[in-house]
């Protein structure tokens, strides 16, 4: 079954911020805004939740610190103990001033890389991706709205084209 | 409309009647248009420099290091030099893409990306020359910790060098994902408007199917914040370590803890002046003068004109501490270099670095394109002849006067230093056909609140109101 959805097209971020708002209020549902540069209190406006990437960065900075920590542990104290310059590693803590470049390296390493994995697995992004924004005119200049159509064609395609839209389509989406 | 005030006094950061389309336009044009006379005249200057530096590199790798100048008293000299000086010049495209960001800085989004690409550009040419200098190249996985058949018999962490070989990989690779994520909207721009099938598949391939959905963005802005957050003290760490490199050797003249300071103030310094350099050509050739404005070559400049000052300050502390440690050999290094046979090489370093940006507190100066671009080269070569005070002729007359010598480059030397240079236009003049130069997506959130055009059709509204009432 094939359902409708229409593409109202916007070529002004301020209209547009306007249009979410009427659009929600006049409860149609919207399923997706292609925008070409990040438009400040959209998300809210359209009520997304917050990401949580920084939550992930925070985890993954801990387990770079943890796995740092036990690298150094064991190559400097367990597995092989040297007297370097008059300091012999029998003791972590007190050898422990001379490994924290490294366990602060391995925390950013860790945090900053798998937080840009995550991001990029999260938002479907990698090499050889199809892109998926309907008008290739969303990344120069306007904004693209899908919302699903439900009830009178005609109606809905008036109220968008009243919203201040450019160009408003119905698409049969598969 | 009230969402994009911004305060009249502030100067706009986007010239001219711009609609989001002309920056579109604008920022594609360097790359879907022909490269001109000038661009293939620099190009293959560059290249040929490039190849003499390969050259250079495979007759040292060849023969060894004895091909150098170095000898049993100097055993650092331009090779360390070099790697210092191309790794100081990389940390000012972070600090301008990380702690501009966390400022909220807006003037930052027209020079970000390029000042990012300078610093993956030098930070690769910085890492060549400790590789080189290990005499066999082909043996650098050592400095990994990877089980071996010795016994696993693991690299020293109690060594600045390894720490050093840590902090440089994680900065290259954090720096090279920061630059890629910011650079996905803008490829996807390219990929949206590319003509042939061969660039659009190119530029497909390159925005990893990039969309824009508002979910992506909001994705987007967070993941920069917080790599901007990391990255902040990720330079700060680089260049503390690269100053370790010196700080806990016994030398005297690189047994100071005023090093880590220091050299991140002589970082940011030596790398505003190459993105200045640069940016000044850049912005010429490529048609950008509305985008980097002189507003932004004077806050470059003011920035400039602060961390030389830094180092100004740090040149003279470590002069007062010699004398007041009372410690006759650390005496002995600072009078040698102002006095010594190097004299000629320290007073340079000091009218370069410290008279020479002092003239910025002249507006006209620090205004003007000219002046900005010669100080800015000023300041490249000073701050190459810091490192090379620092480390030859601290080294040259140590403890033992019988081995006292002086440093002589061969052609070797000259030719690997030269031919980085060469390497680093060759990527960046590349760069500047193929990659969008600006932070497209960037500028047009700014446009409203910072173009000249909407700054002053707010302006005019607002007066024409006041006068109503």
């Amino acid at each position: 079954m094939s359902t409708k959805v229409i593409h109202a097209i916007y070529n002004d971020d301020d209209i547009l911020m306007d249009a979410v708002k009427e659009t929600r209020s006049a409860h149609h549902h919207i399923e997706e805004i292609y925008t070409p540069f990040p438009v400040h209190g959209l998300d809210k406006a359209m009520g997304l939740k917050p990401t949580r990437l920084a939550i992930c960065a925070f985890l993954y900075g801990l387990v770079g610190l943890a796995f740092g920590t036990a690298m150094m542990y064991y190559i400097m104290i367990v597995d092989w103990p040297q007297d370097i310059g008059g300091k012999p590693s029998f003791s972590f803590i007190q050898n422990m001033p001379s490994f924290v470049p490294i366990m602060f390296e391995m925390t950013v390493l860790f945090s900053a890389h798998l937080m840009v994995i995550t991001f990029y697995m999260r938002s479907r992004l990698w090499p050889f991706k199809k892109a998926e924004n309907p008008d290739i005119r969303t990344t120069d200049d306007h904004f693209l709205m899908e919302v699903a159509l439900h009830g009178e064609e005609e109606e809905a395609v008036e109220f968008f084209k009243k919203t201040g839209a450019v160009e408003v389509k119905v698409i049969d989406k598969e | 409309m009230s969402s994009h005030y911004e305060a009249p006094i502030r100067k706009p950061l986007v010239i001219g009647e711009k609609s989001y389309h002309d920056i579109t336009v604008d920022v594609a044009r360097p790359v879907e248009g022909r490269a001109n006379k000038l661009w293939w005249t620099v190009f293959t200057i560059a290249l040929v420099a490039f190849l003499w530096g390969v050259a250079s590199m495979a007759y040292t790798i060849g023969t060894g290091i004895g091909t150098w100048g170095l000898n049993k008293t100097i055993g650092w000299a331009w090779d360390i030099t070099n790697f210092v000086w191309w790794v100081g010049i990389g940390h000012a495209g972070t600090l301008i893409s990380a702690v501009l960001l966390l400022f909220r800085q807006k003037w930052r989004m027209a020079i970000n990306r390029s000042a990012e690409a300078m610093t993956i550009f030098s930070v690769v040419q910085a890492g060549l020359f400790p590789i080189i200098h290990m005499g066999r190249p082909w043996l650098a996985y050592w400095v990994l910790p990877i089980p071996n058949q010795f016994g696993s018999l693991w690299v020293n962490f109690n060594s600045p060098l390894l720490w050093d070989v840590f902090a440089i990989s994680t900065y290259l690779s954090v720096s090279l994902v920061f630059w890629w994520t910011g650079l996905l909207p803008d490829f996807a721009m390219l990929r949206d408007r590319a003509i042939t099938p061969f660039t659009k598949r190119v530029y497909s391939i390159l925005s990893f199917g990039w969309s824009g959905r508002v979910k992506d963005w909001q994705r987007f802005e967070e993941v920069s914040l917080v790599l901007a957050g990391l990255a902040t003290p990720l330079v700060l760490s680089v260049h503390t370590i690269v100053s370790f490199d010196f700080a806990t050797s016994v030398i005297p003249g690189w047994h100071t803890t005023i090093f880590p300071p220091y050299f991140v103030a002589g970082a940011v310094f030596s790398g505003f002046a190459m993105v200045n350099t640069l940016l000044i050509i850049m912005r010429k050739v490529s048609n950008l003068e509305d985008y980097i404005t002189i507003q932004h070559i004077e806050l470059m400049n003011m920035i400039c004109m602060i961390t030389g000052s830094i180092v100004g300050v740090a040149y003279i502390t470590e002069l007062w501490v010699a004398w007041y440690s009372g410690v006759e050999y650390e005496q002995y290094a600072f009078l040698n270099r102002a006095s010594g046979p190097y004299w000629w090489s320290y007073w340079l370093m000091m009218t370069c670095n410290v008279i020479s940006p002092q003239v910025m507190w002249i507006k006209k100066i620090r205004t003007n394109i000219m002046a900005s671009f010669i100080i800015s080269l000023v300041i490249n070569v000073g701050m190459w002849f810091e490192r090379f005070v620092i480390i030859v002729t601290s080294l040259h007359r140590d403890y033992l006067p019988s081995s006292w010598t002086m440093f002589q480059p061969t052609f070797v030397d000259a030719g690997i230093y030269v031919g980085t240079i060469g390497f680093f236009f060759v990527l960046f003049l590349l760069y500047s056909r193929s990659f969008p130069v600006i932070a497209q997506a960037e500028v047009k959130t700014i446009l409203k609140s910072s173009g000249e055009f909407y700054k002053k059709a707010r302006d005019n509204k607002e007066n024409h109101q006041s006068l109503n009432h």
